[in-house]
């Protein structure tokens, strides 16, 4: 019952803000805001209620839906999907806070899109059928596709479409195969897809199909271009939402479907999948580097960041001697975990830093900057915090998952694990390098001594992200503790299928 | 509890300082300091006393995934505890001089907080008991010393070296990462004593680099740990980053770029004894690096005008002394040296430091001269600290620095005979560069005689004194056990000290015969020679004698080349491949030809396709016959067998 009242909870929230209307423009925000706070707390109820010890789906509900084709409503969780599903509630909030920072028309709809956005997000992380998972998978598509292309820059259309015929082509191939499950199995929920009798070419076939799907969004190079073009489009709060967890949705499609699903085609593609993580990591960090506009710089450095989640999910498949290694599988998934927690927390945090500045000087271009901190040291210091967190300084949240991963790495092979590594020259090269450029130096820009340091209201979000970025950094312990048994139980199913 | 009192002061310092002024700042963070040296050197005293009492113990629990723990914790010995003293004393003293050296910054709040801040990520480096921690201690120094680097934030060039220094020590810690990764990958465990134990199992381990090549674990480790030496503690060819760090304030260039971070490197090679002593091959790489250094960023010292790049020149080389011993397997050699440097190097630095005050700022020393006379106790200590950097019989450098050549002229491992040429000529050049800053700055023509120079304030001189005092006398008390007695054999694996050092020690003094037997004292005292005939007598002739060897001159002025290299050489093709990879691979091909190439080709096609639903009858009748017959067709095709 409490899952499915924090599905349905925004959604209630946005009709509200809807009926009532663009007059009461305090209201709305008070109520979007207060919502998504009540949606946060119950999540912590959640996490509360939640038993880390066990490995089975918690907080099921089961009801028959469309009974013709066996599709059901059925939800649940796990400790796979509770961090991404408190990684949702904790960023939504924030986002909301910081919605009327800049001036939009229609602040009311922004709000109504971002909580209906939130209501879907949950709801993909919590389902247990595929096709209620499909349903919401493309329902999250028609608010992003809003907030981008109303809210938006000035070449926004162009982004809107990108965005939504990449990601809409990658989930048509992810239907059939989840269609193509149904007939074999004859049933929608995702468990019994675990035990389809696939032969290799089906498992291939039908790891290809979701890697459409979760490639896109992920996204994995090549098919990556969608997102530095829909980040620099899209509003502050779109950017982060996008980056924070839209993006993880590719991680967890993979741990949820492809893994299991199509072990053995993964298993079969695993060297495939390694190189696409590896040019990830190294050839989009080059490309970041040279970026001059600095929310594409960061999307680019989100593209390589993810690159070490897709090479969580799959280098230790990629096994030379025939034994997989459950500590290994264990060490790289739990790794690929807390790199997406990781990296929606810090990236969230840069894209509210670059709205910030972009609200008061109104461009992104990096030379347009330089000298920041002397006018707002505040947020310099925060700026300079979050750019170390993404470069993965020790003590931070980056560096928990890029070094578990590269640990596991290392036990299949040397080469990868030090091609990965190559993100500790390449990822401090371009975020000092911005920092240098944007937040150091003397200030040549008129226009940067006249800014304001942030408010009150600007610099919450950021300090609650530091702290979490921190704590997590610090101490990781507790949250690999509530996915480690989740995962263990997903590590032994796959290296019981793959063998 | 020394861990957590300077974090403490640092973060009190960061949230109140503004509002309840320097007094609070400083008083609360040489607080914390404070505290720390006294448990430091109570941790000292009770090991000193019992060097059984080692204590190894976790704090919490990192992380846990099923069967795999990685703890955080502390392992305390006598070689930690000794570094904590060392780093704690220098840092206290750092703290006291930067009240009167930064009372007019208006970042000083922000400052005594770096500086306790980084003393809290020193000491986690040292009190680590596994090699997360000391990665974490690790990269922690590196963000603080670029912080402090690029203090100045408004200071191009300040901004550019931070930026430098932070880049090549990462390459330094990925090297460091992938040794850790390839001990965890053999061993399954970060924990030091657990690897140590288990270490002498993977000598006969090797693994393949390429399908032809194969090579030992241990060896391979121990090169990749080094690499993140090589970072931290700026051997050739990553050194480029140190003489640049010089452009944060002073008082940081002592505490963090010649006293403690940058000797974290040799520290990490005393810790790693254990591994290192399995493996002759990573020892002799250690020892030709060192010599490399030592020997030829000491020329480099030579040409250098600014006052403070001398001395980080000279930090170069002596951190070149004490990587050389380390290769040697006299880790206590090295250890002692990088104590006693760490003491008159600090000295050093904060005597430029109060010239430099006392100058406003000036840093060129062709604009000094005759300062002996202004600057009566900066003088006199910086007399004591060269004294102790080249080595006078029986001050503090002379008693580690002969004790770690002895070690290297008895070695004979593969590169101990080019080390030891090169840190014997290291020796000449020592005095040289020493000798000449001396005489440029204090001697010579006097060029203050119309505007008189002041001895700055009490805060700076207290701290000289007290450092001046150690750089003379320490050796004499420590020198019996540290490098010859057991001190360290509860936290160093090396060979006895008869098999080091080939000879008996039996007190200092007979320590300091034996050694005037060597040829250390004598080429030292050839370099003073030569650097008092060059600049007091003939001041001229160095002009001539650089002039006469311009290339050689360019060559040295110009750093090898090696800053030209890194810069326009590896940082320049960073920006130009992630460029090229942009427009080309991203924008040409992937978004031009494939994503909107199909846009256009779909458009196109179905542009044409458009044509045929044209809305005329006779279009449609045509098209249906045409179809129909085509089906027809098919059909008569597949249904009649050929015969």
């Amino acid at each position: 019952m409490l899952l499915n009242t924090i599905i349905i909870l925004p959604f209630i929230a946005s009709l509200l803000i809807g009926l009532l209307g663009k007059d009461y423009l305090r209201l709305n925000y008070f109520i979007a805001l207060s919502s998504s706070v009540i949606l946060f707390l119950l999540s912590l109820y959640l996490l509360y209620l939640f038993d880390p010890l066990s490995n089975e789906y918690q907080f099921q509900t089961q009801i028959n839906w469309i009974t013709q084709f066996n599709i059901q409503y059925y939800i649940g969780i796990d400790g796979i999907s509770l961090p991404l599903i408190l990684l949702t509630t904790f960023i939504t909030p924030l986002v909301i806070m910081t919605s009327n920072t800049s001036q939009k028309k229609n602040l009311h709809q922004y709000l109504a899109a971002f909580l209906i956005l939130e209501s879907l997000m949950i709801g993909v992380f919590s389902s247990l059928d595929a096709f209620l998972f499909y349903i919401f998978w493309e329902a999250m598509l028609i608010p992003m596709f809003i907030i981008i292309g109303v809210w938006g820059g000035t070449n926004r259309i162009y982004a809107t479409v990108k965005f939504f015929l990449y990601t809409f082509l990658g989930s048509v191939f992810m239907l059939l195969a989840l269609i193509y499950l149904h007939f074999k199995t004859g049933s929608y929920a995702i468990n019994d897809f675990y035990n389809a009798d696939l032969s290799l070419n089906e498992q291939i076939i039908i790891f290809l199909a979701f890697l459409f799907a979760f490639g896109v969004k992920i996204p994995m190079w090549p098919v990556h271009t969608w997102l530095p073009d829909a980040h620099v489009e899209a509003p502050t709060g779109g950017s982060v939402i996008l980056a924070a967890i839209l993006l993880k949705m590719g991680g967890y499609g993979f741990l949820r479907f492809s893994l299991p699903i199509a072990t053995e085609g993964a298993v079969y593609l695993s060297g495939f999948m390694i190189v696409l993580s590896l040019i990830a990591i190294i050839y989009i960090g080059m490309v970041a580097i040279a970026q001059n506009d600095m929310k594409k710089l960061i999307a680019y450095s989100s593209i390589s960041h993810m690159g070490f989640v897709t090479l969580g999910c799959f280098v230790y498949l990629y096994s030379s001697n025939d034994s997989l290694n459950l500590e290994t599988t264990n060490l790289a998934i739990n790794g690929a975990m807390i790199q997406m927690i990781s990296h929606g927390l810090i990236s969230a945090a840069l894209f509210l830093c670059i709205g910030v500045m972009y609200d008061r000087l109104h461009t992104r271009k990096i030379s347009d900057y330089g000298g920041v901190i002397t006018v707002m040291p505040k947020f310099g210091a925060l700026m300079v915090f979050f750019a170390l967190s993404n470069a993965a300084l020790p003590g931070t949240s980056g560096f928990v998952g890029e070094f578990i991963i590269i640990l596991a790495s290392f036990k299949i092979n040397a080469w990868i694990a030090m091609m990965a590594a190559t993100t500790l020259v390449i990822g401090a090269f371009y975020t000092l390098w911005m920092l240098k450029r944007v937040i150091f130096g003397t200030v040549v820009n008129e226009k940067i001594n006249s800014l304001k340091e942030i408010t009150f209201i600007e610099s919450l979000p950021l300090c609650l992200l530091a702290t979490s970025i921190l704590a997590i950094g610090l101490w990781p312990g507790p949250l690999f503790d509530l996915m480690s048994n989740s995962i263990n139980a997903l590590s032994e199913f796959i290296l019981s299928k793959a063998s | 509890m020394a861990l957590l009192s300077p974090l403490c002061g640092a973060l009190l310092a960061a949230v109140f300082g503004k509002s309840l002024g320097k007094w609070f700042t400083n008083s609360v963070t040489i607080l914390g300091v404070l505290i720390s040296l006294g448990v430091s050197t109570l941790l000292l005293s009770i090991l000193i006393e019992d060097p059984s009492q080692v204590l190894n113990q976790s704090i919490y629990s990192w992380m846990k995934i099923g069967e795999l723990e990685f703890q955080l914790g502390f392992l305390i010995d006598n070689l930690t505890a000794s570094m904590m003293f060392v780093v704690t004393f220098v840092s206290l003293m750092v703290h006291i001089y930067s009240i009167g050296y930064m009372k007019d910054d208006p970042g000083y709040h922000r400052f005594f907080s770096y500086i306790s801040l980084f003393t809290f990520s020193m000491l986690s480096l040292l009190m680590a008991n596994n090699f997360l921690q000391l990665f974490f201690g690790w990269e922690a120094v590196g963000v603080m010393s670029y912080l402090l680097i690029g203090f100045w934030y408004t200071k191009a060039s300040a901004i550019k070296a931070n930026f430098k220094a932070f880049i090549i020590n990462r390459v330094g810690d990925f090297s460091l990462l992938l040794g850790i990764a390839l001990l965890f990958a053999n061993l399954g465990t970060l924990d030091y004593i657990s690897i140590f134990k288990s270490a002498e199992s993977l000598s006969n381990t090797s693994i393949s680099i390429s399908s032809s090549l194969n090579v030992s674990v241990i060896t391979l480790s121990c090169i990749l740990l080094f690499g993140g030496a090589m970072g931290k503690s700026a051997q050739m060819p990553l050194h480029v980053w140190l003489p640049d760090s010089m452009e944060g304030p002073t008082p940081i260039s002592a505490l963090i770029h010649a006293a403690t971070m940058v000797t974290a490197g040799v520290f990490m090679l005393a810790r790693m004894s254990p591994l290192y002593e399995l493996s002759t091959s990573a020892l002799s790489f250690v020892l030709i690096i060192g010599a490399t250094t030592a020997l030829f960023t000491g020329f480099l010292g030579l040409v250098q005008n600014d006052i403070k790049r001398v001395i980080a020149y000279s930090t170069l080389s002596q951190l070149g002394y004490m990587i050389v011993a380390a290769g040697v397997s006299a880790y206590s050699a090295s250890l002692f040296h990088l104590m006693t440097h760490a003491f008159f190097k600090a000295l050093l630095f904060l005597a430029a430091g109060s010239v430099i005050v006392a100058l406003h700022h000036q840093q060129d020393i062709r604009k000094m001269g005759g300062l002996y006379r202004h600057l009566p106790f900066t003088y006199a200590t910086s007399v004591i600290g060269t004294l102790a950097l080249i080595g006078f019989p029986g001050f503090s450098g002379f008693f580690s620095k002969d004790a770690l050549i002895e070690a290297v002229h008895f070695s004979n491992i593969f590169g101990s005979d080019y080390a030891y040429f090169a840190v014997l000529v290291g020796v000449f050049v020592t005095a040289l560069y020493s000798f000449r800053l001396l005489f440029i700055v204090f001697h010579g023509e006097d060029k203050f005689k119309n505007n008189p120079v002041k001895e700055p304030s009490i805060s700076i001189v207290i701290p000289l004194i007290l450092l001046a005092i150690p750089s003379a006398l320490i050796a004499w008390p420590t020198i019996g056990p540290m490098v010859f007695g057991d001190f360290f054999t509860n936290s160093i694996m090396q060979p006895s000290a008869y098999d080091l050092f080939g000879f008996q020690f039996t007190n200092p003094i007979n320590f300091l015969f034996h050694a005037l037997k060597s040829p250390v004292v004598y080429i030292a005292g050839f370099g003073f020679i030569t650097a008092f005939y060059l600049y007091i007598i003939k001041p001229d002739l160095p002009q001539k004698i650089s002039e006469f060897l311009r290339p050689i001159h360019n060559l040295l002025l110009e750093r090898y080349y090696f800053d030209y290299l890194i810069e326009q050489g590896i940082g320049q093709s960073f920006k130009k491949i992630g460029n090229v990879f942009w427009t080309l691979g991203d924008i040409r091909i992937i978004d031009d030809t494939l994503v909107n190439g199909i846009g256009r080709n779909i458009h196109t096609i179905s542009s044409k396709f458009k044509k045929i639903q044209s809305g005329y009858i006779y279009h449609y009748a045509f098209m249906m016959i045409l179809s129909l017959s085509l089906f027809l067709g098919w059909v008569i095709f597949i249904t009649i067998e050929p015969s």
